[in-house]
């Protein structure tokens, strides 16, 4: 980590005033608002997983049954097989991208501005339109790749991947050009003395320094691929057969097309459980205390 | 200090002292130009530049004479395909997905700014508890929670209403804003807090003097960021939501699919409209929005 100069002032934090901190009950609302529209599904979620429930009336205890199932269903192999391939190849191919781009951004190239923003506009529609642009585009009648691409199961993954990158990359462009920026001249100047050539920067200098930097786009890309729900449902409706079916789609078609909410909530605790454990991991394994670390300054 | 609204990293100890003038203007680090680097950003232009510019020029295209390729421009450019989605509903939609932003944002903000003072500024175990429940809350992915959160609004009499998709999208664009305002609010410097608490300035009297006028730049992201989470939500709307009162633009959107069935300019003239507010907003508020993302992985 390295410190970037501030125009603030430079003293050492105060030493606590007690005066003036606000109660820590100022942040009730919002804990309470967010405990009740978040965490308390989740935890309903896990209650639900153990209950019969077609979405009307009231839930009926099942015991295990809806577990067992989702462990016996040939197609969470294939779906969880399925939503960890393209999680991967999504991370890898808008990683790679954005930290090109987004370090190339963070110079000062002539009309990087313009191309800035044209880098930007996919952000600004939403992933409905975004699929929905795409299924006109690979329709196999009128697109611009003629041939049936959502025939064939690697048409259809590597649709979905493109896309995804497609719409994700510019977000997380910007986010490693903040962190390209923030990376102190010094080091390149010291590195340039030393007579390290421009890659040998880039790997020596620029990849380590962008530690955080990836860890926060990579936390926010992993569990964003596992949510590319709209792409799916619009593009492939999980299909050929049930190829592209990702997790939350095997969710949703479990509950709002076959009302089998007990057997979907398992699925969403399934789910839930993959998505923390995950981030758990990564937040360990590249010491996302960052964060944290910047509580420090208090 | 600087109304610079590219957040900055707080001013931790530093591992040697700090010397250098504080320098807004960095240079690149080589001034050579960079061949490879400026051929591959083309070659990512050209990839998102080309479905934008089918897009447009097929959305201007008659249906008639869209069977050919999506590349080639409109022979007789019209707007028939717009005036074909105006007519569908399209305002309606607009509305109320305005309205879903705009709620959004207000509950978003009211909730997270003193959610973000707390943090930073108090030291108790609940507020640390407190900011790292919403760090893991980045981590909830919305489809978990889809099912029980649809019983829930089923028994809170809420199914079939805006309210259904207003709070639990506000819920879930809590956790990225909080990290967002927490960042900015560090960057207020310590003495400007105990010069105002020597006043005897109260925590309520600081949060609207002080907190509130020197994070702007972060809350107008944060006013963007959950707008744009607003705007781009589907799954909420599309569970929680069924007739067309309630219906907002994604839906709709993904309704055409079947109301247009083949009609494709039609449809990317949709797709087109659906995207011009929200450009309209990024062209007023882009410093914000720029800068503020960009903050969220500099931190």
């Amino acid at each position: 980590m390295s410190s970037t100069v501030s125009t603030g002032t430079k003293g050492r934090p105060g030493k606590g005033v007690r005066a003036g901190r606000p109660h820590a009950a100022w942040a009730l609302p919002g804990v309470l608002f967010f405990a009740f529209f978040a965490i308390a599904p989740m935890v309903l979620a896990f209650y639900l997983s153990f209950t019969k429930w077609n979405g009307l009336g009231d839930p009926e205890p099942a015991g295990l049954a809806n577990w067992q199932k989702l462990f016996d269903d040939p197609r969470l192999t294939q779906s969880i097989t399925v939503t960890v391939l393209l999680t991967v190849v999504s991370w890898t191919f808008q990683t790679v991208v954005s930290l090109l781009l987004g370090v190339w951004a963070a110079g000062r190239q002539r009309n990087r501005a313009v191309l800035s923003a044209i880098f930007f506009t996919p952000f600004l529609l939403s992933s409905t339109a975004i699929a929905l642009l795409f299924y006109s585009l690979l329709d196999p009648n009128f697109g611009i790749i003629r041939g049936d691409t959502f025939g064939s199961t690697s048409g259809a993954f590597l649709a979905i991947v493109f896309v995804g990158g497609w719409q994700f990359i510019p977000f997380h462009t910007l986010i490693y050009q903040g962190g390209a920026r923030q990376i102190p001249e010094v080091l390149y100047q010291a590195a340039a003395i030393d007579g390290a050539g421009r890659y040998r920067q880039f790997f020596s200098i620029t990849l380590p320094q962008l530690r955080n930097t990836a860890t926060t786009s990579s936390v926010l890309m992993i569990v964003g691929s596992l949510t590319y729900f709209e792409t799916v449902l619009i593009l492939t409706q999980g299909g050929p057969g049930t190829d592209t079916a990702i997790l939350p789609y095997l969710m949703y078609e479990a509950g709002f097309k076959s009302y089998d909410f007990g057997y979907a909530s398992a699925i969403a605790s399934f789910l839930v459980v993959a998505a923390t454990a995950l981030s758990l991991l990564l937040v360990r394994l590249t010491g996302f205390g960052a964060m944290r670390s910047t509580r420090e300054g208090m | 200090m600087s109304h610079d609204t590219l957040p900055r990293r707080p001013l931790r100890t530093p591992r040697t002292p700090v010397t250098a003038a504080p320098t807004h203007r960095r240079r690149h680090w080589t001034r050579r130009p960079n061949p490879l680097a400026g051929l591959g950003s083309v070659v990512w232009l050209i990839i998102v530049i080309i479905p934008i510019y089918a897009m447009i020029s097929t959305s201007l295209t008659r249906q008639d004479e869209a069977l050919g390729n999506a590349l080639d421009p409109p022979e007789h450019p019209t707007l028939e395909n717009y005036n074909t989605v105006l007519h569908s509903g399209f305002g309606h939609l607009l509305a109320n997905t305005v309205t879903v932003a705009a709620a959004v944002v207000a509950i978003v903000l009211v909730l997270c700014v003193p959610l973000a003072y707390v943090a930073v500024r108090t030291r108790s175990f609940w507020s640390g508890a407190a900011f790292r429940m919403f760090l893991l809350g980045v981590a909830i992915p919305a489809q978990a929670v889809v099912v029980p959160l649809y019983l829930m609004i089923a028994k809170l009499n809420l199914y079939d209403s805006l309210l259904a998709v207003i709070l639990p999208t506000a819920a879930f664009a809590m956790p990225v804003s909080t990290l967002i305002l927490t960042g900015t609010l560090r960057d207020i410097s310590e003495e400007l807090y105990e010069a105002m608490a020597l006043d005897g300035a109260s925590p309520t009297r600081m949060l609207f003097q002080l907190v509130i006028p020197m994070a702007k730049g972060g809350i107008s992201t944060v006013v963007v960021y959950s707008a744009l989470q607003a705007w781009n939500g589907f799954l909420f709307p599309l569970i929680f939501t069924q007739s067309d009162g309630p219906r907002v633009l994604t839906l709709g959107l993904f309704n055409y699919v079947s109301e247009f069935g083949v009609n494709i300019p039609a449809l990317l003239a949709s797709v087109v409209l659906s995207g011009i507010p929200i450009f309209a907003v990024y062209l007023v508020a882009r410093r914000a929005l720029v800068g503020g993302l960009m903050g969220v992985g500099g931190k």
